[in-house]
């Protein structure tokens, strides 16, 4: 399978604090990869540095074989514009939506498309239909974001990223900030892409869609890939004292089956 | 017992109009060139630029701590010692009150721009916008939203602070108002009368202003929940 991105060695550090120490990582076309860890172990950091919401301290990551930047005396450079359209082919979700409240549902779907894209009017609407008709959300086009529920405003966010034609998108703990009934159905549209054969790259709690929809899992700890492998291995049969715990953490109230 | 006659100062009361259309004038283009120049201010304030950020810092604080009288007197009388060019009190006035405000409406932009939450300019960084598209189409028009209480209280007071014209003998209402105080000896009518007629001036525009937030604040509110 063709790889799309690929990571060497990557590093963050805020301040003196290292965060990132040395990942690697090779994502392939179509693959939904889970990256699980305790807080501070620096999967959202890593996630945020493949789209360069964070520029890394260290190491290279390459989209489709380009070395995104460029290098001079031994430290990369990275130019603004650059970037920004390496973040239109990359797209992101966060945890608190970030949906453009003086806008109506399509007009954020479309937002990116008219100013960065630069599609004309009749296109960015067409394909933000789309792309809310992809969420199940064609009825909402024009409400503002105030009037949804979480589940759906997250459901939005997802289509204003797939309506710049990503080629992966990241997702930084999509579900954690809505109640848990609401959690379902954003899953359900991230499995959904993930069998459209979307790339994807999820930092999540829920284990049950590492288990059931991805198709590797990452273990962080402490800045770098402890564990990683098919879910059933890594989540059924954890080789490390670490993960173990981690998972033990996760099932302490887990209902009987 | 004072005896009210009101009857001198109505027979001329266009002397009045006159005033108030001057101070509606001056004010009116102290806010045209004012508001743009705080956005400006504001921009490279909050730039990441240290020397353009400081230099727009020392004029805000500068134009924000001396009298704005004082200012006045200085554009009127001092600069065109300096640059050679003849200052009439209607330039001297908008000049002054242009940047004056201007320093004001900076820090109103400033503080609009940092309340808005970082989410929204993430939010516009992870479609591809620049730091220039996602401010002009996403922060800015949240920011404003929010700035128009400040705007409005700012704009009245600069309409208040023009009575300062006068002093260089520029005719809005202040100047009128003396004028005609001394022309008809009836200062207690004339002052009332002016009292009022600012009075009625700036209720207006406050009444306007409720209606204005009223009608934004009905789209959109928070991104979170």
């Amino acid at each position: 399978m063709s790889e799309i991105v690929r990571i060497e060695n990557l590093h963050k550090s805020f301040d003196k604090l290292d965060v990132l120490k040395g990942i690697d990582l090779s994502v392939s076309a179509g693959e939904t990869i889970v990256l699980l860890g305790s807080s501070g172990s620096g999967k959202s950091t890593m996630l945020r540095c493949v789209n360069f919401m964070e520029v890394p301290s260290d190491g290279r990551i390459y989209l489709h074989g380009d070395l995104i930047g460029s290098e001079q005396n031994g430290r990369m450079n990275y130019r603004e514009s650059e970037l920004c359209t390496l973040r239109t082919r990359i797209g992101m979700v966060f945890q608190h939506f970030n949906l453009f409240p003086h806008m109506t549902v399509e007009q954020n779907v479309m937002e990116g498309q008219l100013t960065v894209l630069k599609r004309s009017q009749t296109e960015a609407r067409d394909k933000a239909r789309a792309q809310l008709e992809r969420v199940g959300l064609a009825d909402k086009a024009l409400e503002y974001p105030a009037r949804l529920s979480g589940g759906q405003k997250q459901r939005v966010a997802i289509a204003r990223a797939l309506a710049m034609d990503p080629d992966v998108m990241l997702f930084d703990e999509v579900t954690s900030a809505l109640d848990p009934e609401l959690v379902g159905e954003v899953l359900k549209t991230m499995r959904q892409l993930a069998e459209e054969g979307m790339t994807m790259l999820v930092v999540t709690h829920e284990l049950g869609f590492a288990y059931h929809v991805a198709n590797r899992v990452l273990f962080l700890s402490d800045g770098a890939i402890l564990e990683q492998g098919e879910p059933q291995q890594v989540l059924k049969a954890p080789k490390t004292k670490r993960m173990r715990e981690f998972l033990d953490g996760h099932s302490l109230f887990k209902l009987p089956d | 017992m004072v005896e009210w006659d009101f009857l001198a100062v109505f027979a001329d009361f266009d002397l009045l109009m006159t005033g108030l259309l001057n101070t509606l004038k001056v004010t009116g283009l102290a806010l045209l060139f004012g508001v743009p120049l705080g956005l400006a201010f504001a921009l490279m304030r909050l730039s990441t630029n240290r020397p353009l950020s400081m230099i727009a810092a020392f004029i805000i604080e500068f134009f924000r701590t001396t009298p704005p009288l004082v200012q006045l007197f200085w554009f009127f009388f001092a600069l065109p010692i300096l640059i050679d060019v003849r200052m009439t009190p209607f330039i001297a006035a908008v000049v002054t009150f242009s940047i004056q405000s201007s320093a004001f409406f900076a820090e109103i932009f400033r503080g609009g721009i940092q309340s808005i939450d970082k989410g929204q300019w993430e939010g516009a960084k992870a479609i591809g916008m620049s730091y220039s598209q996602s401010m002009k189409r996403i922060i800015l028009p949240q920011a404003v939203k929010r700035m128009i209480p400040a705007f409005m209280e700012r704009s009245i007071e600069l309409l208040k602070t023009t009575t300062l014209v006068s002093t260089v003998a520029y005719a809005d209402l202040m100047f009128q108002a003396n004028d005609l105080a001394q022309k008809t000896f009836r200062p207690l009518e004339v002052y009332t009368v002016v009292a009022v007629m600012y009075f009625v001036l700036i209720f207006v525009f406050s009444q306007l202003s409720i209606a204005v937030e009223r009608r934004l604040a009905r789209s959109g509110e928070s991104t979170v929940h």
